[in-house]
């Protein structure tokens, strides 16, 4: 039984999330339907986005605290430059996190600087030069163009997000990417034992390089997806998705020290995290309340995963 | 066992100068750059007085006691990053509860604010050794916790600190160029000095540089993580307390600001995020440096905004030159 739990950890996983809605079905008769699905979906989507980037530098034994630095940011620049038009203010958007994303790489490729640190620094550059460019080049708060407020809450046929479209697309590339191709490999190559990978003949510093861009990147898509969902693009958009974000990584079963994990645990820590916020929602208390037991459950959760797989 | 490791850490010092230069250099340059900016402020104000030292003091306080929280924890090789929240627990407690009293009891108010909060550390070091969850993930979500809490202990901002009580940090009593949130400080000395030197310090040293070693040197892990844990957070509360002092205000979200800053500051000062590696004497200049970066920026007539952004690239270019240091020495 143990075994089968350790081998199929994404079972578990997959069976508190219906547990979870089973609660809110218990808590609220009636409010776990196609709606709630869609809604779900929907508020998933740009964290488990922004998880995306997060997991594939978990992988190699990194961490990324700039990640929603660079949303909030992307979406910020992208809403400012969108009257220019739509698809310059996108672009800018992205630049945005490939910039930050290089940067970061080149700190930690290239330079060695603990990832913990160069993002962190990095968050804080981003965010400075965010707000002296609110203050110098924006008269109001951007407004979300509706292209990008289709993308983040419109639905098809009713009920399937529009973002769940560009989540899966990424998911997919991202499953495949890190199972099947090289560079994929790699990553976990690198976060199981570097020594190891250079020994082997890996260019470290280049996978790592790029891995990072990756993540900046990923975390623009986020931040502009977010912009979308809540039709705003201000100062402090993503800055709460930081600490879910690598929650969603620690709880879909990836490794905080490295080498091991893969992108479907993360989504479906993702859809936990979100299932849960909808859960302390329901409970109707305050949200000093919902705060400590967010902050509380993550850790059971994070303890159960420890103690039941056996890993750390 | 343990003996060797004493003698590794406290052995005779200032014979070999490479070792010397290898442990101090950091810091004297740490103090150095701090003595530059100095000079640099002067040449820019040129009327720079006991009235503006008194300001960086009392700007600097809590910023020294978030570093030296985090220091603590980082030397026994973990993190902390809910040391803001903790902060401001300790923050509004201390207003929850002095207001409209005299001084002998919010001295009293602030002793136990202190216990409360040393035991709000003690908590995370615990959960963390015994879950074995990361440090980095158990921290982030109890800084959800803490703010919560301190969240429901206050809603909001509130003034009400009694004024008595903000002299102590305020008031400048022995000189002008003495203030009173200089003095202040020696509580950091006064816990880290016993501590270094007791076996209980050594100990989170040898957890933090070899946590393998220290196990077969019969040091107890978990205890000593924890006690790691419980000192920052015994700091954390002192720089909660220092808010309070220093702004007359309780305010939930006041500490927000200081996990990040914190962080900046010890990694400015030479601790190495890795554990077991720093002391308290450049991560104390770094909160300085730190805190005279904006105040430099308004004489200077630029925008404070920018202050955010240069502390990130100052950080950037200190840490990517420690990094070029461990490449070249590599090679």
């Amino acid at each position: 039984m143990v075994r089968l739990v350790q081998q199929r950890s994404i079972v578990v996983l997959i069976a508190l999330l219906v547990a979870l809605a089973g609660l809110i079905e218990v808590i609220r008769p009636g409010a776990v339907n196609a709606n709630w699905v869609s809604n779900i979906l929907e508020f998933a989507a740009p964290l488990g986005i922004l998880a995306a980037g997060q997991t594939l530098v978990v992988i190699t034994s990194g961490i990324d605290l700039s990640v929603a630095n660079v949303a909030t940011a992307s979406a910020y620049i992208m809403a400012s430059q969108a009257p220019f038009g739509v698809t310059r203010g996108i672009i800018a958007g992205l630049l945005v996190g490939i910039v930050v994303g290089l940067v970061n790489g080149v700190g930690v490729a290239v330079f060695r600087v603990q990832p913990l640190i160069m993002t962190l620094a990095m968050g804080l550059v981003v965010t400075g030069t965010l707000n002296v460019y609110s203050q110098a080049s924006v008269r109001s708060v951007p407004g979300v163009p509706d292209v990008i407020h289709t993308l983040g809450s419109g639905t098809v046929l009713g009920y399937v997000p529009v973002s769940l479209f560009l989540w899966a697309l990424l998911a997919a590339v991202l499953i495949v990417g890190l199972r099947g191709t090289g560079f994929g490999r790699l990553l976990y190559a690198l976060g199981d034992n570097p020594e190891a990978t250079r020994l082997a003949g890996v260019r470290g510093w280049q996978v790592l390089l790029a891995n990072y861009t990756a993540c900046g990147l990923l975390s623009a898509v986020a931040g502009i997806v977010l912009a979308g969902t809540v039709n705003a693009a201000d100062l402090s958009l993503a800055n709460v998705l930081l600490l879910p974000s690598v929650a969603a990584v620690v709880i879909g079963g990836t490794s905080i020290f490295g080498g091991s994990g893969s992108y479907a645990g993360t989504i479906v820590g993702a859809l936990i995290l979100t299932v849960l916020n909808s859960v302390l929602t329901l409970l109707d208390v305050a949200d000093a309340v919902k705060q400590v037991l967010y902050g509380a459950i993550i850790v059971l959760l994070a303890a159960a995963y420890t103690r039941v797989l056996g890993r750390e | 066992m343990a003996t060797s490791v004493a003698a590794k850490v406290s052995g005779p010092a200032g014979i070999n100068a490479g070792r010397a230069v290898r442990r101090y250099g950091w810091t004297v340059a740490v103090y150095v750059l701090f003595a530059t900016l100095m000079v640099a402020t002067l040449i820019v104000k040129p009327d720079f007085g006991a009235f503006e030292w008194n300001t960086l003091t009392l700007a600097a306080l809590p910023l020294a006691f978030a570093a030296a929280a985090q220091t603590m924890v980082v030397l026994s090789g973990g993190i902390d990053l809910s040391v803001g929240p903790l902060m401001a627990l300790a923050n509004v407690l201390a207003l929850r509860a002095t207001v409209g009293h005299d001084l002998r009891y919010s001295v009293g108010v602030a002793l136990l604010v202190l216990l409360e909060v040393t035991l709000a550390g003690a908590l995370n070091g615990a959960i963390i050794v015994l879950t074995r969850v990361p440090d980095i993930v158990v921290t982030l979500a109890m800084s959800f916790v803490w703010a919560g809490l301190a969240l429901l202990v206050l809603a909001k901002p509130t003034p009400g600190i009694p004024l008595d009580f903000q002299n102590l940090a305020q008031g400048s009593t022995f000189s002008p160029w003495v203030p009173n949130a200089l003095l202040l400080l020696l509580v950091i000395p006064l816990v880290w000095i016993p501590l270094r030197r007791s076996r209980a310090g050594l100990a989170i040293y040898a957890v933090g540089s070899d946590r393998n070693a220290a196990f077969r040197s019969g040091v107890n892990l978990g205890l000593s993580r924890v006690l790691a844990y419980a000192v920052g957070g015994f700091f954390a509360a002192c720089g909660g307390l220092a808010l309070s002092m220093t702004t007359g205000v309780g305010s939930p979200l006041a500490g927000t600001y200081y996990t990040l800053s914190g962080v900046s500051a010890i990694v400015l000062g030479g601790v190495s995020l890795a554990g077991g590696r720093g002391g308290m004497l450049g991560p104390l200049a770094a909160a300085y440096i730190l805190s005279l970066i904006p105040a430099v920026l308004i004489y200077l007539g630029i925008d404070p905004n920018y202050g955010q952004m240069i502390q990130g690239v100052l950080i950037v270019i200190v840490v990517m030159i420690g990094g070029i240091g461990t490449v070249l020495r590599r090679a």
